[in-house]
This record gives structure tokens, sequence and C-alpha cells, in this order.
């Protein structure tokens, strides 16, 4: 049969004040906790090795492995941070789980600062969404008056404070260990690896930095046991992730499934694309993994899949986008946000996504030249393996899949601009008349 | 360096250099709450980042100087950090900022039509604000609503699937000094002073306030409990949590996985002959090794 939906996080969302630490009890939560509290702390790590669980935050590293890396107890503290800082184009999966159960995090985090031997765990969520900081801030309360944080908890002789800090603005602090500067109150930019931050993360100290729905994942595995999370998905991408269908969608939102469901099946649940309408590319994790297009309708939604069908399952972000869209014009847009977002640190991203803009706002125009896509893939092998950390490469993703897939609406732009060939008012989800070429729109903001 | 002997900048206009005796012990105090949150006291410049903002409605002179001095900072390492986030604001902001999601996604469902609608309504653009001081325009990158696309940010709360028509009648009620309630957060959006100041860690009350979640975020959820699809159930929790009429086929993942395909975020397909070169090939290996953790 067909992949259905497996509702793990997303099962109570839609209860009364789902968000309170009484609904989430109502709805099971905290069993996981009691039981990883009395067992061994490496047996918590053990389980979630064995259960499979691979970081949902993009790269898909094995969560219990990454925990594994922390060097033996030497008496110093030892950290958890939560990698709250959702900002990649298309992603809109943490945000919603954290507005509408803050628990299920809370709870992960709990569990896994009690398996690494952490005392002082951080979220770090981004600032530009203060009512999820808020429920964030009171979720911390509600479990300290509950007795689940601070000295002792429930009678365990475990103790655990929890910081939930707001970043700023600044999509670069999603890399890891830019997100550790910036939690020390630097520049969120990054840091040379290795060492490692299981070896030397915060204040130089052995810390794991995780996703939101990796962490939000484990209370689960610690009810139901690796063998209960490795009913759902793949040999090698097990358990269940949040797949967010946006854009020309009938029905956009988030669908929990088992990894390995494909876009066909979610696109189906999803109403398919909107009416009178027909696919023409997508993203299956976010603009820094290469587009797809329909083509890859059946390919199975799991790491190996997607990286052997030539892009990345990243954070699952599905953005959909059908025959009325531009690629000049949305390749451009990203460019331009990678650009913006750039922390400046090295020479290959900071100057090679300003560059690649200046071309592609060019095309978008339709005044390239014919040199341009030769110079666009360029920069591109100028930037790809040669910037300081993955934001350089991810930048290039949209530009040289794009190219590889649409190669003749870049040509188009040596001599036609994309909103000709691509009136705006087509692709929108109401009707206007544009006042401007969206051209002139480009690099309007610093 | 003493505060007060800071001079004033800016373009026909002067900073205030210095805080009075009682805010600046009400801010002291304030801050000592934020640096007691972290082991080491650096941590707490971005959330004092924050509090300036609420006392002044941007990151001050006088506000660098009291995180410097709070901190045991230069001035020149206090701006070096606020320069570099987009939500410090270099001159005084409005009372409400409104964003315009102008990252692709949005920007083709007309995120591009609400921003020139704006633009036009409101006679100001990027980073400007209305000459009344109510009302500060922004084009801003993706907030994580992308189902809920075009999406306008007012004082960072969301308010959800935007046309031109509806996100110039929300300028004109915060311009009028009406309420406007967002899609998804507090009962109604808060002056930028107040939403600084949670930002800053401090609970303003409003937490329970506003839905859970909107309708595209409840899809998934909504469809499986009405197909009655539903996880594996938990080892010895039979029928699965909660109701009954939801059990049906446990959910699996479909396709068989392919292994031995390393994924890395330095794979693409060939495009260029450069790719194709080994020499090439295991540079760029090397460098996917080095970052990959």
């Amino acid at each position: 049969m067909a992949t259905t939906l497996a509702p793990v996080l997303s099962d109570h969302w839609d209860a009364d004040r789902s968000w309170t630490l009484a609904t989430y009890e109502d709805h099971g939560g905290y069993r996981g906790l009691r039981r990883a509290l009395g067992m061994p702390a490496a047996d918590v790590v053990t389980a979630v090795k064995d259960s499979g669980l691979r970081g949902r935050g993009g790269a898909g590293f094995p969560t219990g492995m990454k925990w594994g890396f922390l060097p033996a107890p030497d008496g110093g503290p030892r950290y958890l941070v939560v990698n709250a800082d959702e900002s990649e184009p298309g992603t809109c999966k943490d945000i919603p789980l954290m507005m509408a159960s803050p628990q299920h995090l809370i709870e992960g985090v709990i569990i896994t600062s009690f398996a690494i031997g952490c005392h002082h765990a951080f979220i770090y969520v981004r600032g530009e969404v203060v009512h999820v900081y808020r429920r964030l801030l009171r979720a911390v309360e509600e479990a300290y008056a509950a007795g689940y944080l601070g000295k002792n908890i429930l009678g365990s002789g475990y103790d655990l404070e929890v910081t939930v800090h707001a970043g700023a603005g600044a999509y670069i602090c999603g890399e890891e260990t830019a997100l550790l500067d910036s939690l020390e109150g630097l520049r969120g930019q990054p840091r040379l690896k290795p060492p490692f931050p299981a070896v030397a993360g915060l204040y130089a100290r052995p810390t794991v930095v995780n996703n939101v729905e990796s962490i939000a994942s484990v209370p689960g595995i610690l009810v139901g046991g690796a063998d209960w999370f490795k009913q759902m998905g793949t040999e090698r991408s097990t358990g269940h992730g949040l797949f967010s269908l946006s854009g020309h969608v009938t029905r956009p939102g988030q669908y929990e499934a088992p990894l390995g469901i494909t876009l066909r099946e979610l696109l189906e649940m999803a109403g398919g694309i909107r009416e009178g309408h027909e696919l023409k590319f997508w993203t299956p994790g976010g603009s820094s993994t290469p587009l797809f297009t329909a083509e890859h309708l059946d390919v199975p939604l799991d790491y190996e899949s997607v990286g052997a069908a030539g892009s990345m399952l990243g954070t699952r972000a599905l953005q959909i986008f059908d025959e009325t869209t531009s690629v000049v014009r949305a390749v451009t847009r990203w460019t331009e946000f990678y650009k913006h977002e750039s922390c400046g640190k090295c020479t290959p991203c900071r100057e090679g996504t300003f560059w690649l803009a200046q071309i592609l706002q060019r095309l978008e125009r339709g005044q390239g030249t014919t040199e341009d896509i030769d110079l666009l893939l360029d920069l591109c092998d100028n930037i790809l393996g040669r910037a300081f950390c993955a934001l350089g490469d991810g930048a290039t993703s949209p530009v040289t899949s794009a190219i590889q897939y649409f190669r003749e609406e870049f040509e188009a732009g040596t001599h036609t601009p994309a909103d000709v060939l691509f009136p705006p008012e087509r692709s929108s989800l109401f009707d206007y008349t544009p006042r401007r070429s969206p051209a002139a729109l480009a690099g309007v903001h610093a | 360096m003493s505060v007060e002997e800071l001079t004033p900048r800016g373009e026909g206009q002067a900073h205030r250099t210095s805080y009075d005796d009682a805010t600046r012990a009400r801010l002291a105090a304030d801050a000592a709450q934020i640096v007691a949150r972290y082991p080491q006291e650096r941590s707490a410049l971005l959330p004092m980042l924050h509090l300036v903002q609420a006392e002044d409605g941007y990151v001050s002179p006088r506000g660098i100087a009291f995180c410097a001095q709070t901190l045991g900072l230069t001035t020149a390492e206090v701006s070096a950090v606020a320069t570099f986030y987009t939500q410090y604001k270099r001159h005084p902001n409005g009372e409400y900022t409104v964003g315009v999601c102008i990252n692709t996604l949005c920007a083709v469902m007309g995120g591009d039509a609400i921003w020139e609608h704006l633009c036009d309504h409101t006679g100001v653009g990027h980073d400007e604000t209305t000459p009344d001081g109510k009302v500060t325009l922004e084009r801003v990158e993706c907030n994580a609503a992308c189902d809920y696309a075009p999406v306008v940010m007012v004082n960072w709360e969301f308010l959800d699937n935007q046309t031109p028509e509806s996100a110039a009648a929300v300028v004109d009620a915060l311009r009028a000094g009406e309420k406007v309630v967002p899609t998804r957060g507090a009962a109604e959006v808060v002056p930028f002073k107040e939403m600084s100041r949670v930002l800053a860690g401090f609970l303003d009350g409003r937490a329970d306030e506003g839905v859970g979640a909107g309708e595209p975020t409840l899809r998934g959820t909504v469809l499986a409990h009405e197909q009655g699809w539903t996880a594996p159930p938990f080892p010895g929790e039979e029928p699965p949590r909660a109701a009954s009429s939801r059990a049906k086929a446990p959910a699996r993942g479909a396709g068989t996985p392919r292994t031995g395909d390393v994924q890395s975020s330095a794979e693409r397909p060939v495009t260029t002959a450069a790719d194709s070169s080994s020499e090439q090939r295991e540079k760029k290996q090397a460098s996917s090794d080095a970052k990959e953790q």
C-alpha cells in the first residue's frame, strides 16, 4: 500500500491549548523522561544510536553517534545546545513545532542532557519569532514548576538548568559553530573545524549541538524503543519526519510521515498542484539543496535516495513551483539571500555570492551576455568546496541545478527579461498588476 | 572612557549619551538578571542589546556604552556585534516594524506585489520610517512560515496569507493606533519596545494568548486523524494512543534504500569539464571531509 502519514510529534497539535504542560502530559508526555531517568545514561545513548535517528536539521548525521563523540567526563561542564535558528529558505517545521508543542522539545532536552552528562542546556531560537520565544520561555517555567527541571529532577538526583536564548537575525547562526560564537556574545561566524564542538564547543567545553526536531524525536524513542522507531522509514533513514509543503500546492502545510515517502504521495494528500497548473521545479530540502523537477516525483524522500538522485534531503522543505514561475527569478532571489546572509569571513562566499547576484540580476533583466552561464558555473566551482562553511556550498546548489535542468531559460536571459517570459502576476496567489519589473527590485536591500 | 564623554553622532540628530540614575539602576537590575542566565557574562550581550532596544527603540550610543560597561567590553567590541545582526537597529525604529518576506517562495506567491504596494501606500522604502514614526518598512528573509505564504511580520508576529490590500489595511490600522491581531501570536501586536523586552528574555504574560497552530500547520495531523493513519503503536500499547478509530495499518516508508551513497554538501551533478577531473573531485572530497561532522 502507499505510504501514509505517521504523526508522532504532530499528533496532538490540534488539541485544546496544545502548548501547555497539562495538554502534553494528557497525551503521554514525560513518560520518556521517567524511563530514561531509570536507566544508566550510557543506555540512553545506545537506545538513540540503535534507533538510527539522523539529524533533522539538514546534514543527516546520526544523532546518537554525535553524542558518542563527547570525550570521557573530566569533571568540567558539558553542554547541550539546541539549534532552533530555523532560517533555511522553505524550512518551516521547527517554528510551528515549538509554537504548538514546546514541551516535546523540553522533554527531549532533559533526556539528552541526562544522556550526555550536561547540567546546563541552551535553546538558541531565532529572534524573529517573538511568540515562539514566549511559548518556549513559558514551557521552561512550567517544567521547572513541575519538577522536570532544576535540582533533583523527579527525585533522581539529576540536576539541569535550561536557558532559552533569542538570536537577533542572522541566517549564518544556523551553522553550528557560528551559533556557538553567537551564543558566546560574538558576531556569528563559523569556526574552523577541528576541533569539533564535541571536543571544544560552547566556552571551549564538550558540546552537543542538535536540531529541534532531532531532540523532540528522542522522547518517543525512549517510550517506544529503537525497534519501534525503526518500523518507520527505510533501512538507513529511519523514523518519522516533518515534510513541509509550500508554494503552488492546493493545501500547503506540515505532513509528518515516515522517511522514504515520495512527493507524488505527499502531493496527493495535499490536493495536488494548484488547479489548472503543473509542477515545474521543487526543492527537496530548502534552497541549499539542488532543485528537482517533475522527473523526481517518485524519488523516495530519504537521505540515500535523494542523494543518489543528485540532491539532498536537507530539512524536507518542499517548496513547489508551477510552470508560471521563472526559474531565473527564483534563483536570483535565493542568490540575493545568500549574498545578504554571507557572514564575510571567507573570500569565496563573501565575494562569490556578490558576483553571482550581479550576473543573475542582469540575466533576469534580459541583459546577460553569452558568456554569463559559463561564468556562473565557473564562479560556483570556485565557491563550492572552497568556502569556509556550508553556506557558500549551499549558495551554488540552486544555480548549478537550475542551469542543469533549465539552461534555455538562462540563455533567454541574454535577450528577454524574465518578467516578460514569465509575468509574475501569473505566479502570485492573487490578481494584481505589477507596477515595476521585479528586476528593478533586485538588490534593493543591502 | 566614561559614557558621558561620548560625542553625539548622526545627521541632524544628537544622541543622548547617558541614562539618568533611575533608568540606569533599572537597566542594571535587568542586566544582572540576564547575566545570571549564563555561565559566562559575555553571553548576555545579545539579550542586553535587545534590552537597549526596549529602552531606546534602537541600539543607541548610550546603550552600547551601557553594555560595554556592564560586561567589561569596549564600545567597539559591542558595536561590532550590534552591526552584525539585522534585528538591531542603528537608528530610531518606528513603533512597528512591518516586514514583508521577499525570499523566493513568498515573493513568487505575491510578496513582491505586497512590497511594492506598501512602498507606494506609505511613501517609504526599506528600513525607512513613516513621518509619524509609527511604521518602519523592511524587506525580510524567510521567516519559517512558507506554508502561509505570502507572509508579513509585524514586530515579529505572524500575519499569514497576506494580500497587498490586507497588508495596507494593517499599516493603516497601526498608524491610526488601532489594535492589530496577528494570525498566530499574541492577542495583539505589541509596540517595538515591548517586543524587544520579550526578546531580552522577560515574559510579558502573553505566552498563553493566541492559537497553537494555524490551518496549514494542522493539515497533516487532521488528515491522519480523519483517515485513521497513525504511527506504529508503542510496544504494550494496543490499540495505539488515543481513539481506536484511528487504528489502521502502520505507516511504512516507500522505496528501498540505495546503499553506498555518501551524502555530501559538495556533491552535485556534473555540469562542467572541471567536475569530471579526478583531481578536482579529490579536492572537493577533502574539503567536504573537513567540514563533515
